[in-house]
């Protein structure tokens, strides 16, 4: 494994081959904001928060840290006016859905966020599918999953494996970013329609 | 069949193949690709074998069931050769006519020929009608001519000569070589270069490489590849074959969507003559190279069209995209090094090995070379698929080949691209088709869709269309791109509902930007196309949308009204009858007037009223006359009804 050096945000930082930014970033003790990121979990690159802006090639790219791989001699910004301003607006987009959630309310101050700007979408989700991936990629369950595509997508319970698995786990409530009542009343729904037989005693 | 062994048999049995067909013997071809097929072609082609066999001429004569013609406005479609007499719109009982005048009695049917609409001359020789006479039918052209089902078609044309030439006389580099000087662009879409990524992909470590063809079409619109795959499938395999030599491939993925049933049943038919014949599996040709490929089913996803997505559901998951930070062509479908290219591009390599890089680099413009297929769609007078050079303008190809905009229509804007591209306006007509063109007027090549709009489209419900198209179609991983889509979608609608707000503009030119620079796959990150360059070339609209609440191509329901010109109305009952909602007051000799509150906007009224009254009118922006009162509607008529 041959070490490779990196710039973040000025500062000189050593990774090793197939560490990703934000990896390289942490190790270094340089904060990057994650929604969709758990250490325990692959990495997703969904919510989009961790983008920085890089420089490679004589090209300046957005990129998402939590995906990117560190390369030699590659420059990194993790704040600038253009990643700033995106993520200003993926935080406005994600608190339409979930307007409340506090890990969202301190980023948007960070960032200037107006949580009023978007019409509203009350699902508390922001389909970060961090309970999803904790179930199939730890637990091994996949009791959890989404359905449906495109903006229509939603995160369920599947009932049958639900039933079963998740009173005594729920492991997945507090990894929840927006809400974490919003997991308990999807399981408890998915939980209704089958027979409830298999509830626990 | 036995196996064909060497390139020597395959030329042995090339010449068998010909040596029992004469060039001169009559042949009818009957366009049965899937847009004949749902014009009648199946009924034509039963008629016409029956006719065959009535009129004794069996041994006479052959017919042939081809793949997609290209000219779909006028299909079905009849060829008969040698001489090229080309008959449209075919019908079952147009076919004894066919048989016992043009074969028989070697006479032309004038009704069933092209009539060229400026003109009125009727066109003897399909290739002298417009719409294929100012085409280069390269990777396309021998569609019209082949039995998809029959691989001696294939090789009566020279089939699999490209595959033996490079097995036998070209080393994997050689031919790597050949198609990177050719400058390949991926028909696909991004147009990356060919011979860039299968050299990527040959220099990945890893013993198990494959390659993939993209048969995942989905653009709206847009039917070249399905054409291919369904019309000339061997000719994508051959291509497919050459690239997993000079790739050092052994294993291959047909992607093909399940919509797409005959291209599905085409391309099988096509792999089991292949291999039976050699030109598939171990030791192809005795060259000592092995390959296989097999046919995987698409589920109906418009995202699986993009590389990473569809080799995920290769892999057999849902097809979401990956990001692709390290290309799939070093890690791709189970991470192994996978070289995707779309049908079209798969379907040129077998013309670049055989008649090499150089002949290829001299059509097109610098940085696009060869012919591209279109699908030209939309408010165009010859509807179909057109193969030209790169660096045709835009107006040759909507007004030489297609014909002009129909009903003496103005031209308003063309969509290239489908929904990762966008609408390129009057003022650019006149520009060069290719790759980075089109990119630099905010569209993009795409696949090759190409929709043509006239003065009656309204741009912001373009735009609103197919955003709506996306928010279906996006897998709805990455935020950018789910909620973006969404929240566009949403402005865009109150737009077209006249619930515009100032900042709207602006606002989707912030989503836009973020969509584009955030979003996780190239779904996303062109997903706002259709807005920016509506924008960018119709603000207008979007701005008398917003302030005057008017949609200047009378199209936004919301925002228009039907009214009858009461110095117009004739009092006929056509439009009092049909009104789906009843919303026409009137009766004989009393002028019709529009209950505004009970119209639906159908237009149903504007579609009746006879044209040389032309009473019924739309009204958008401005508030509908009061209606006339009652006493002031009746018709005085001088003595017609009696």
């Amino acid at each position: 494994m041959s070490g490779i050096t990196l710039q973040i945000d000025g500062r000189k930082v050593e990774a090793e081959e197939g560490m990703t930014i934000l990896e390289a970033a942490q190790s270094a003790g340089i904060y990057i904001p994650t929604l969709c990121h758990h250490e325990k979990l692959e990495p997703y690159g969904a919510c989009r928060i961790c983008t920085v802006e890089i420089e490679a090639r004589g090209r300046t790219n957005l990129v998402a840290a939590c995906l990117y791989p560190v390369e030699q001699n590659l420059v990194v910004r993790t704040r600038s006016e253009k990643v700033d301003k995106t993520r200003k607006v993926l935080l406005e987009l994600m608190l339409a859905h979930a307007p409340d959630a506090t890990e969202l309310q301190d980023l948007a101050q960070e960032y200037g966020a107006n949580k009023a700007r978007f019409e509203k979408e009350p699902s508390f989700c922001i389909l970060c599918g961090l309970c999803m991936r904790y179930c199939a990629e730890v637990k091994k369950k996949n009791a959890i999953g989404f359905v449906d595509r495109g903006t229509r997508r939603e995160v369920i319970f599947i009932p049958e494996i639900a039933s079963k698995e998740c009173w005594n786990c729920k492991e997945c409530f507090p990894l929840c970013p927006t809400e974490a009542l919003q997991a308990t009343f999807l399981l408890t729904k998915a939980l209704m329609s089958p027979s409830p037989s298999s509830a626990p005693e | 069949m036995p196996r064909i062994n060497s390139p020597a048999e395959l030329e042995e049995l090339r010449k068998g193949i010909l040596s029992k067909r004469d060039p001169n013997k009559p042949c009818i071809t009957l366009c049965s690709g899937t847009a004949c097929h749902a014009s009648g072609s199946k009924e034509v082609a039963a008629s016409i074998e029956e006719e065959i066999k009535k009129q004794g001429l069996s041994a006479k004569v052959d017919f042939r069931k081809t793949g997609c013609h290209g000219f779909c406005e006028k299909g079905p479609i009849i060829v008969i050769h040698p001489e090229k007499i080309c008959y449209l719109q075919i019908e079952p009982k147009d076919v004894p006519e066919i048989i016992s005048e043009t074969i028989k009695g070697k006479s032309v049917i004038e009704r069933l020929l092209y009539t060229d609409p400026n003109t009125n001359e009727k066109i003897v020789h399909e290739f002298e009608i417009p719409f294929y006479k100012n085409q280069e039918r390269l990777v396309f052209g021998s569609n019209g001519e082949i039995d998809p089902a029959s691989i001696d078609d294939y090789l009566a044309l020279g089939g699999y000569s490209a595959l033996a030439k490079a097995l036998s006389q070209m080393t994997p580099e050689q031919v790597l070589e050949e198609v990177k000087k050719s400058n390949l662009r991926g028909r696909g879409g991004g147009g990356f270069p060919a011979g860039r990524k299968w050299e990527e992909c040959r220099n990945a470590p890893g013993e198990v490489k494959y390659v993939i063809v993209n048969a995942d079409e989905g653009d709206p619109g847009a039917y070249m590849d399905r054409s291919l795959l369904e019309g000339n499938p061997h000719s994508v395999l051959e291509g497919l074959t050459i690239g997993a030599y000079a790739i050092g491939s052994h294993e291959g993925y047909i992607y093909v969507r399940q919509e797409y049933p005959l291209a599905v049943e085409n391309v099988g038919i096509a792999i089991q003559q292949a291999r039976e014949h050699g030109f598939l599996g171990e030791n192809i040709l005795g060259s000592g190279f092995d390959f296989t490929v097999k046919v995987h089913r698409g589920a109906g996803a418009f995202v699986s069209g993009e590389s990473s997505a569809l080799m995920t559901a290769i892999e057999g998951r849902v097809g979401e995209p990956r990001p692709k930070y390290i290309h799939t062509a070093i890690k791709g479908v189970r991470d192994r090094p996978s070289c995707l290219n779309n049908v079209e591009t798969w379907a040129t390599v077998p013309l670049i090995i055989n008649k090499g890089a150089d002949w290829f680099a001299q059509l097109g413009t610098e940085g696009s070379k060869g012919t591209k297929i279109f699908s030209l769609v939309g408010k165009v007078n010859n509807t179909g698929l057109v193969e030209v050079p790169m660096g045709i303008t835009l107006r040759d190809i909507i007004y030489k080949l297609g014909g002009g905009i129909p009903g003496g229509k103005k031209f308003k804007a063309v969509q290239t691209g489908g929904p990762s591209g966008g609408c390129v306006p009057e003022k650019q007509l006149d520009m060069k088709v290719d790759f980075d063109e089109l990119a630099k007027a905010g569209s993009m090549m795409g696949s090759g869709g190409m929709i043509v709009m006239d003065e009656d489209t309204c741009m912001v419900d373009v735009a609103r269309y197919f955003l709506d198209f996306l928010s279906d179609e996006s897998c709805g991983k990455c935020v950018p791109c789910r909620e973006g889509i969404r929240q566009m979608l949403k402005i865009l609608t109150n737009i077209s509902k006249g619930q515009g707000k100032e900042g709207d503009i602006e606002l989707l030119e912030e989503l836009s930007e973020v969509t584009r620079d955030a979003s996780l796959c190239a779904l996303g990150r062109t997903a706002a196309n259709p807005v920016l360059s509506t924008i960018r070339y119709f603000r207008d609209e979007y701005e008398a949308h917003i302030k005057e609440k008017r949609c200047p191509a009378y199209v936004c329901k919301e925002l228009i009204s039907y009214y009858i010109d009461p110095e117009k109305c004739q009092a006929c009952m056509i439009c009092f009858r049909q009104c789906p909602a009843q919303a026409i007051a009137g009766d004989k000799n009393q002028i019709h007037v529009i209950d505004q509150e009970k119209c639906t906007k159908c237009g149903t009224c504007i579609e009746v009223c006879p044209p040389r009254f032309g009473a019924v009118k739309k009204i958008s922006g401005e508030p509908v006359p009061s209606p006339i009162p009652e006493e002031a509607r009746m018709i005085a008529r001088k003595s017609k009804e009696t």
